[in-house]
């Protein structure tokens, strides 16, 4: 599904080398020490960092200088997920047009997918007007309608408090368990990992490594990974 | 972040526009010089023109910001009723035509002024507000509000910790300006006088209107005077070529001292002070703040009264010259704002289109003018394009101070939004019509009431260009002044000012609608 090949990414002295590959449908958390670059790693996914070298290969296809909104990936960020002058409906329906012209069946889609988050009925309001996680819900429903096969969660729950933000994790595999797209997520946290993912990318000295069980990676962790968790040696 | 290729074709439209701007500049300063190479060398008045130029701005810088001192550290420090109305009001000469100032100035200041009358009560005789001291005057009533919110920024820039440590350790008044205020002051001032003084380089309706004569002459009235009395366009040339480089070399130091500037507000924070509670300071503050708020509000009061008085008297070309203005006003406006917005958005990955956006501010518009009078001449009469001349002119001027609203506002969306917009897809005109136009509206609202006031209000290269048939709403004002028609120059003078202030009002007011942010 996803290829990183020899991919480098050159930044003001940092540098980021990953070479690893995630099967179709699987879903990977992304953990490492903050300033490792995990988001760096989704930059370069989603085509926002250039690579110095290399190749990013999404579904059997070269993407390495197709720009971020043409590639077949979704992706949020840690904050700024809805723009706040438009309401719920054209947040969630600039997913299926950027121009917003959308035909009845599209509208009709817009208004499945709010209510499938538990949005029913909220479609005119404004994020403002919304809660933090009514927030999160309305992105969530934009990622259902534009349906890519790569989904990338840059801490998108981050400043949610602990409980809101294991709900939206639940609510984030339930959607996927439908459309079956693959999962990139970063966190700081090992129980969203554990929680949420299967495999797990290990971010630290510059370099991705590439994924491995989460389970067995948190029962036995590597140095690296120790010193992050505060773990003692075994 | 590496540049790629899809931010460079984005940005096009605005790097075209910047250097198409940048272009009309050097061309018309270009045709100036290329023609003043037939002009000669400068004459001793030319001299003359320029050594008063440089001491009346000088002059005029050092009143402002010294008079300002005093207004911002009472601003600063007090806290009173009115205190948000008083800092509005030291935005306003932004908006206020200088022809209505000037006449309000006259009516208080003038021979026939309040003033005058009151000292003959007393016997004494009447003032006079022509020459360099009227300059001065009307200089500083501009200027003083923009030194004052320049200065008062720099005190609120002082953490309010610093006072209380201040307080803490036992430093009086005089310790607290050696050791907190004074290191500020010599940070902010040098901007301020600056500002100033290049602001005052290529003032030239004050200087038309109270100047003039061999004593009180600057370049610019004297490329005016040239033009339309000796029909001399060699020496209109040579003496904007003079004027080009002093302005362009002031503009070019400024750029390097580069305070920011901010136009907008913020400055409503006051420190609560202990150590300047005493009476003395505290009457003294007071004064200043009288005295000041009187020295800007009564002219204006004297327009309103005098004004509401001459309206009967006004002709009917002051309509005429009213509409003229209105439209050659909103073509200015709509030009102005969509090359600002256009380059703006350039500037958010290259910060240089800025620089050729903001080279109207380096020629005056006179010399800009003088230019394309040059460049026209020979193909047609350049009085059968005044107005299109006078929108095109104002546009280039105003995109400075567009562009110094709107590239921040720009700035801001992209580094929040940009990635977003980018991960949607959302490119071209979608991008402008659900992200940059919402978010940007306050900014752009803000910019075009700016935009709007200013050329309203302008006298200038239109008083160059247009024959005695052709006319806007403040060269007619001018020319009723010129024939003693002062009633109606009061009636033309408070529509004027209205409709600067009005079309400010209705831009500032569309840009802050219904925006949840």
């Amino acid at each position: 599904m996803l290829t990183l090949e020899n991919a480098q990414v050159q930044q003001d002295g940092f540098q980021l080398s990953a070479d690893f590959s995630v099967p179709e449908g699987a879903r990977v958390a992304v953990i490492g020490p903050s300033g490792a670059g995990k988001s760096t790693l989704l930059d370069a996914i989603a085509g926002f960092q250039p690579l110095a070298r290399g190749k990013v290969i999404l579904a059997e296809q070269d993407v390495t200088d197709v720009p971020p909104g043409k590639r077949p990936v979704s992706i949020l960020f840690q904050d700024n997920n809805l723009f706040p002058h438009l309401t719920a409906a054209q947040n969630v329906g600039l997913g299926l047009r950027p121009d917003l012209r959308l035909d009845a069946q599209q509208k009709d889609q817009v208004q499945q997918a709010l209510a499938r988050v538990g949005l029913r009925g909220m479609e005119a309001r404004k994020p403002g007007k919304l809660s933090g996680g009514q927030q999160s819900r309305v992105a969530l429903a934009r990622v259902l309608v534009q349906d890519r096969p790569l989904v990338l969660l840059d801490e998108p729950f981050a400043a949610l408090g602990p409980a809101l933000k294991v709900e939206m994790l639940d609510l984030v595999s339930d959607l996927l368990e439908g459309s079956g797209a693959t999962l990139l997520l970063v966190t700081h946290d090992p129980q969203d990992a554990r929680r949420i993912a299967r495999q797990t990318i290990l971010v630290t000295d510059g370099r991705a490594q590439g994924p491995v069980p989460t389970q067995a990676l948190f029962d036995n962790p590597p140095e690296a990974l120790r010193a992050y968790l505060g773990t003692p040696r075994p | 972040m590496a540049v790629s290729a899809v931010q460079i074709r984005r940005s096009l439209p605005g790097l075209a526009v910047a250097a198409l701007v940048a272009a009309f500049v050097v061309c018309s300063v270009g045709a100036v010089l290329w023609f003043a190479g037939g002009g000669g060398m400068p004459k001793p008045s030319d001299w003359a023109a320029l050594r008063f130029t440089v001491m009346q701005a000088a002059l005029s810088a050092l009143f402002s910001v010294g008079l300002a001192i005093p207004t911002a550290r009472a601003l600063a420090r007090r806290r009173f009723p009115f205190r948000g109305a008083l800092i509005t009001l030291l935005g306003a000469p932004f908006i206020l035509p200088v022809i209505v100032a000037v006449l309000g100035l006259l009516a208080v200041f003038g021979r026939n002024g309040v003033l005058s009358d009151v000292l003959a009560l007393f016997g004494l005789p009447p003032l006079s507000i022509y020459g360099l001291h009227g300059v001065l005057l009307a200089h500083v009533f501009f200027n003083l509000p923009l030194a004052t919110r320049i200065i008062l920024q720099g005190w609120q820039s002082i953490p309010g910790e610093q006072f209380r440590l201040a307080a803490s350790l036992g430093m009086g008044p005089a310790q607290v300006l050696r050791f907190l205020e004074w290191p500020m002051l010599r940070a902010m001032a040098p901007g301020a006088f600056l500002a100033v003084f290049g602001l005052c380089l290529s003032s030239f309706a004050v200087v038309l209107m109270l100047g003039g004569g061999p004593k009180a002459t600057t370049l610019e009235l004297a490329i005016y005077q040239a033009f339309r009395f000796e029909f001399d366009l060699g020496r209109a040339a040579t003496l904007a070529a003079i004027q080009a480089a002093l302005v362009g070399s002031v503009v070019w130091i400024g750029l390097r001292l580069s305070t920011q500037q901010d136009l907008g507000g913020g400055l409503d924070r006051v420190v609560r002070r202990s150590d300047v509670s005493t009476w003395g300071l505290r009457i003294q503050d007071g004064a200043v703040l009288v005295l000041v708020s009187g020295f800007l509000l009564v002219p204006l009061a004297v327009i309103v009264t005098k004004g509401l008085a001459g309206l009967p008297q006004v002709p009917v070309s002051v309509w005429q010259a009213f509409q003229v203005s209105v439209l050659v006003t909103l073509s200015s406006t709509a030009l102005g704002i969509t090359m600002a917005l256009t380059i703006a958005g350039a500037c958010v990955r290259f910060r240089w289109a800025e620089v050729l956006g903001m080279m109207g501010i380096a020629a005056s518009p006179l010399v800009l003018g003088t230019g394309l009078f040059l460049m026209i001449n020979p193909w047609i009469s350049p009085s059968s394009l005044t107005f299109a001349v006078t929108a095109l002119v104002n546009a280039v001027m105003i995109l400075p101070f567009a562009l110094r609203i709107i590239a921040p506002a720009l700035r801001g969306i992209e580094s929040d939004y940009g990635r977003l917009a980018d991960s949607l897809g959302l490119t071209g005109w979608a991008r402008l019509r659900y992200l940059i136009l919402p978010r940007a509206r306050r900014a752009i609202g803000f910019a075009a009431g700016l935009s709007a006031a200013m050329a309203m209000g302008d006298l200038g290269v239109v008083a160059l260009f247009a024959d005695p048939t052709q006319a806007t709403l403040p060269l007619e004002m001018y020319r009723l002044m010129g024939a003693y028609r002062m009633e109606a120059a009061f009636g033309a003078a408070l529509i004027l000012l209205s409709a600067s202030l009005t079309l400010f009002w209705i831009f500032d007011q569309g840009g802050r609608g219904n925006v949840d942010a």
